[in-house]
């Protein structure tokens, strides 16, 4: 511990220091938000404006938030569970920030994904909900998020919530490619036509405007999930301070208890 | 070895002997095929067709019922900090204790299902494969559900907690455990595939829940 120089530091460890991560993302923040607002305006109007579906109608344009929605639904989860990770392994001081603020967010996204779908759904196959694998298996992470949530509410012990909720992130990436498979094993959906190998099966005019609400609501989510942190740090802040009022309080009380 | 034997044995007879909690899961487990038939009404060709999947919900159900005591009782009365500090690891306790649920639990609930499948008028060719799928496919509801149970240890409501927790993890077992019977009523050459992966699900609870239940451990003996 008494090296002239510190050891270079690693791109993660440099934003381990939480007051560093509020400076850098309050001046982050605005930006990110500004290019989200802009971003879905701009996908919104390109959305609308885009070739009417043949078959579907105008309810083809639920796809422009139903897919982003979806994408985010699994990117969140991910988040978490890559947080966990740094939680559990590297101990890093904001990865539990940064998993307990992507939850809610995560479980909002999916939510929405499972709402579009279902109000897509109705016109196209008649029902606002079948048993389709696709849906099932996010129905099926909407609840992997409730699990984290509750999980974490129920615990007392903030530190130890943490750590066990970081345990069940883990534990359901494992089971999640699972439960896909397992849920998978004929679909109704189509086969993924954007993300594949070769040219997107999807025409470009109606391409354009999905790229650019996924990356709209992405910029949201990230927006979204850096004021969740700062919120969380501050939070965390005014229990320390608090605790500490309290600890110098019942320190002035002691000594007459002891009489 | 001799210490995993032992404390394999003592979990076992605890089960049987303490509190019987096997009987309540074995009543939940009838009760709850009682009601569906009552609710569903009593169209023998449906419930015929629907009674696996039934056998197996309730079974998931029954044996999350006592899941939730499986490390409860060793947190209270000590011994559990006295297994973390004895020689064996925390994982093979771990999987001692998911072993004896196994036996203690599902075990008798696996042996009650056929004879709840009379109530239900299983086809005659799907009891062998009911059996079968259901011996195979528990030690996943048994090893998993253990996570469970290690996670809620503190918490508040935990009972309710753990089957929020658990059952999304249920699905594919539920779901290989039902595509076994289904394959074998329906074509005699579906049931393998999912029979495999019913197994295969199942070995690999067994090797990697007590890595996960261990580390949830660890975080609550001190």
């Amino acid at each position: 511990m008494h090296q002239a120089s510190p050891p270079a530091q690693t791109f993660t460890q440099r934003f381990a220091n939480p007051t560093r991560f509020m400076a850098l993302s309050a001046k982050l923040l605005p930006w990110i938000a500004a290019a989200a607002v802009l971003l879905i305006a701009i996908g919104l109007v390109m959305g609308l404006q885009a070739p009417v579906d043949y078959q579907q109608g105008h309810t083809a344009k639920i796809m422009y938030v139903h897919v982003p929605a979806a994408w985010l639904s699994m990117a969140g989860y991910s988040l978490i569970a890559i947080s966990s990770f740094g939680l559990l392994v590297f101990r890093h001081p904001l990865a539990d920030v940064s998993a307990k603020a992507a939850a809610p967010i995560g479980a909002a996204f999916t939510l929405l994904c499972l709402v579009t779908g279902s109000l897509w759904g109705k016109p196209m196959w008649g029902a606002f909900w079948v048993w389709d694998p696709r849906l099932t298996s996010v129905l099926i992470l909407f609840f992997l998020y409730m699990g984290l949530i509750a999980l974490r509410s129920a615990i007392e012990d903030e530190a130890l919530a943490s750590k066990l909720t970081a345990i069940l992130a883990l534990v359901g990436i494992v089971i999640l490619p699972v439960i896909k498979f397992s849920v998978e094993w004929n679909s109704l959906h189509q086969p993924a036509s954007v993300m594949r190998l070769g040219a997107p099966k999807i025409h470009p005019s109606l391409l354009w405007p999905l790229l650019v609400m996924a990356l709209g609501l992405t910029m949201a989510f990230i927006a979204m999930h850096m004021k969740g942190m700062q919120n969380e740090i501050l939070r965390r802040r005014v229990k320390a301070l608090r605790a500490a009022e309290v600890q110098q309080a019942a320190g002035y009380a002691a000594p007459q208890a002891a009489v | 070895m001799n210490a995993f034997r032992q404390l394999l044995k003592r979990d076992v007879m605890l089960t049987f002997r303490e509190g019987g909690a096997v009987g309540t899961a074995l009543g939940f487990y009838v009760m709850v095929i009682t009601l569906l038939p009552l609710g569903i009404g009593p169209d023998l060709n449906l419930l015929a067709r629907i009674a696996p999947g039934l056998l197996w919900v309730a079974l998931m159900l029954a044996a999350l019922l006592s899941l939730g005591r499986l490390f409860e009782t060793d947190l209270e009365d000590g011994s559990l900090d006295v297994l973390a500090t004895a020689g064996l690891p925390l994982e093979a306790v771990a999987a001692v204790k998911c072993l004896a649920h196994w036996l203690g639990t599902a075990v008798p609930l696996v042996i009650m299902a056929p004879v709840l499948g009379l109530l239900l008028n299983l086809p005659l060719d799907a009891y062998l494969p009911l059996v079968m799928s259901m011996l195979v496919g528990t030690p996943a509801v048994s090893f998993v559900g253990g996570i469970g149970a290690a996670l809620t240890l503190k918490a508040r409501r935990g009972g309710m907690l753990i089957a929020l927790l658990m059952l999304p993890l249920f699905v594919p077992t539920l779901i290989f455990g039902i595509e076994t019977v289904a394959g074998a009523v329906v074509d005699s050459g579906a049931f393998w595939p999912s029979f495999l992966i019913l197994s295969a699900i199942s070995l690999a609870s067994i090797v990697l829940a007590p890595l996960a239940i261990a580390a949830a451990l660890r975080l609550q003996v001190q």
